[in-house]
């Protein structure tokens, strides 16, 4: 396998590009803080780096790549997957090539399944597995609801208990001028649905429930009392599959209660991967 | 020129608050609520009979489509209908236009190879083979195919089509969607290399550049009529000249909706009411749903965002005349109807391949004929030879049918469906 690896500095979060996959994969990381190895994977809305993830840094080094797509200037790259096993496969890549044998793993929502998923796989690289509103399961009575056909509006409230809190307006810019900032925004977004969408299309069940079984990692899930995407009673599917897993909801928050209520979040991974 | 009659097949009596009760026409419309089997029998009887007696008015050919799970247009296989309408119309030189069977949604796709053969046989060489990609309601939401694998899909399934139809010796397809070890058409169409192919299209520029690569005819199915289509068609032609294809207007289809009556007042009154219907609860569905995330790629993503083209206008707020002075329909008497056809969509976009829909949303079914018939009569003879001087070769219509049609006879005509 050949990796290359670019290194750049912006302010306190460290920025490289990772080529995986015969180099037609480019893979964004952002990294920061000192301590264990911490991989984040983000959820279906892009990756940006926030205040929950400044809150892990202060005890890990934490690394959070972009999804297949998501890596700007790398949108097509995503073309080159044709399913979850090679994105699982990239995954692995992708840690092999930043050095990585083993890490606690973090992801949320489409990232909780993918760190879920890649805990199956290859159950040595997980040490601990935090899964926050985790996506994996079907329940025909707790149907998901399709995000990617809301408008963005019912987006934001379908996301957040609170769609007026701080992490909803920046993840939402105001639109009403022609701000090509607030259209540059949407244009992430849109697309990170769009590339993320591409292994969980029509239904976000592609099969863990024959692989979670292969997790050895201790695993928390977190899930936002509140959350109206995806029901908290998908966790009793993890949990009643899982050896080794038990359930935290935070109250007040919705289906991102790490960017709802960052501190909070942050410090319940936080001890959960200290133990 | 070549005309030929669309028809959707729509739900015709949709209750009045239909809009707002409802999510949406499409995909979501409870059927146990809306609908009736027997009645939608009735529907589909009465869309076979008015394509019908539109062959039997002069028109060049008859069109269907596939949709999926709405009251907007039901006919989830164009082919059944296709089938109908090739019997029927057995002796005359009118085209079966498929506009037609959704090949991302078929699999494999060699099925839509093998019943275009089987209708192209049953026709006696007649067919025009649309290959449309599907809206992204009926291939994403209803068929549940990846956002980001419908084109790439419909690419491959697209050159499979094409060789199954062509090949002579047996072939194996190992493609990245389709597998088939062994591929031995049968039938294959009467039509040789293989029927001409149509390939609808909403505007995106994507599928104008696989138009002109692969020199089929696109066509634009527009509800907003000629003037709105204007800078989209002008892209189109411009790619056929940058892509050194010859500027044939027969590279070219358009639908346009059209009601006529005796004179202009009397079309308002007798088709107000149906062209709001259509606009009104057949088009109502969630603008994201048109291009949910995924189906466009990075380039047009960031060109659609940058420049909105479906927030222009909500045709909710928008009534028969507004419909009718912004040429979303063309309406009026035979004179008017025929004049801004010609100006606007045929010279206006360059436009060889010429479909009208005459049954639009809840016009009953005398009420459709009667518009049928009298475009046979009045409109229709007043526009096939738009292009017969220029000398052009419509390489896109059945090699037997290109000729322009006899006229037709007074008493066919008038006789009923």
């Amino acid at each position: 396998m050949t990796a290359h690896v670019q290194t750049s500095r912006v302010s306190e979060t460290q920025e490289r590009t990772v080529s995986v996959w015969q180099g037609r994969v480019r893979i964004r990381v952002l990294s920061k803080g000192r301590g264990p190895a911490l991989v984040f994977f983000h959820g279906p809305w892009g990756l940006t780096w926030d205040p929950f993830l400044d809150e892990l840094a202060q005890s890990f080094s934490v690394l959070a790549p972009a999804h297949p797509g998501t890596t700007p200037d790398a949108h097509d790259d995503v073309y080159h997957l044709d399913g979850l096993w090679d994105l699982v496969l990239c995954y692995d890549e992708l840690l092999e090539a930043l050095g990585i044998r083993d890490a606690a793993f973090v992801g949320h929502s489409f990232g909780g399944m993918v760190a879920c998923e890649l805990a199956a796989a290859y159950p040595d690289r997980a040490r601990r597995l935090a899964l926050i509103a985790p996506l994996g399961f079907w329940r025909d009575p707790d149907r998901i609801i399709n995000w990617m056909l809301l408008e963005p509006g019912e987006l934001r409230r379908q996301i957040f208990r609170d769609p007026e809190c701080d992490a909803a307006r920046r993840m939402f810019p105001p639109s009403d001028e022609q701000d090509s900032s607030a259209t540059a925004a949407r244009v992430r977004m849109v697309w990170a649905m769009g590339t993320t969408g591409k292994f969980i299309w029509p239904i976000p069940d592609k099969g863990l429930k024959k692989r979670i079984h292969r997790v050895k990692a201790p695993t928390l899930l977190v899930w936002g009392k509140e959350d109206r995407l995806v029901p908290p009673v998908y966790a009793d599917e993890f949990v009643g599959r899982l050896s080794d897993a038990r359930v935290q909801t935070v109250a007040d928050t919705g289906h991102a209660p790490h960017l709802e209520q960052p501190a909070t979040v942050a410090r319940t991974v936080r001890e959960f991967l200290s133990q | 020129m070549k005309i030929s009659a669309f028809h959707l097949m729509p739900h015709r009596e949709l209750p009045a608050d239909f809009e707002r009760r409802y999510e949406s026409v499409w995909v979501t419309p409870p059927w146990w609520e809306l609908a009736d089997a027997r009645r939608v029998g009735q529907y589909y009887n009465w869309t076979l009979d008015e394509l019908l007696y539109a062959a039997k008015c002069g028109f060049d050919g008859v069109c269907t489509n596939e949709h999926h799970q709405n009251a907007y247009g039901f006919m989830p296989s164009p082919n059944l209908m296709g089938s109908v309408l090739a019997r029927a119309t057995n002796g005359t030189n009118v085209a079966i236009v498929q506009m037609g069977a959704t090949l991302p949604t078929s699999n494999p796709p060699l099925r839509v190879a093998e019943e275009y053969a089987m209708l192209d046989c049953i026709s006696g060489g007649r067919l025009v083979a649309g290959l449309p990609l599907g809206s992204p309601m009926d291939v994403n939401l209803c068929y549940g195919i990846t956002p980001m694998e419908h084109r790439e899909r419909y690419r491959e399934a697209f050159a499979l089509t094409l060789k199954a139809w062509q090949a002579r010796e047996i072939f194996s397809w190992n493609g990245r969607y389709f597998q088939l070890a062994t591929v031995n058409l049968w039938p294959r169409p009467i039509q040789e290399p293989h029927p001409p192919v149509w390939v609808p299209g909403s505007g995106s520029i994507s599928t104008f550049d696989f138009a002109v690569e692969h020199d089929v005819c696109y066509c634009f199915l527009s509800y907003s009529g000629a003037r709105s289509a204007k800078t989209m068609m002008d892209a189109y032609w411009r790619v056929v000249a940058e892509k050194g294809r010859d500027l044939n207007p027969y590279r070219a289809g358009f639908l346009q909706l059209v009601v006529v009556a005796e004179s202009d007042a009397r079309a308002e009154e007798k088709f107000a009411r149906h062209v709001e219907y259509f606009y009104h609860k057949c088009l109502h569905v969630p603008g994201v749903w048109f291009s949910p995330p995924g189906n466009q790629d990075y380039r047009s993503l960031v060109a659609t965002m940058a420049n909105p083209v479906r927030r222009a206008e909500n045709p909710k707020n928008l009534r028969y005349r507004d419909f009718v002075e912004k040429g979303y329909v063309i309406a009026g008497s035979p004179a008017t109807v025929r004049d801004r056809l010609k100006e606007e969509v045929i010279n206006g976009l360059h436009v060889g391949n010429l479909m009208v829909l005459l049954q639009i949303g809840s016009m009953p079914h005398e009420l459709a004929l009667e518009n049928i018939e009298l475009f046979g009569r009045e409109v229709l003879p007043g526009l096939r030879d738009v292009w017969d001087d220029a000398g052009w070769v419509n390489h896109w219509w059945p090699e037997r049918l290109r000729q322009p049609a006899a006229p037709v006879a007074a008493g066919l005509a008038a006789g009923g469906a």
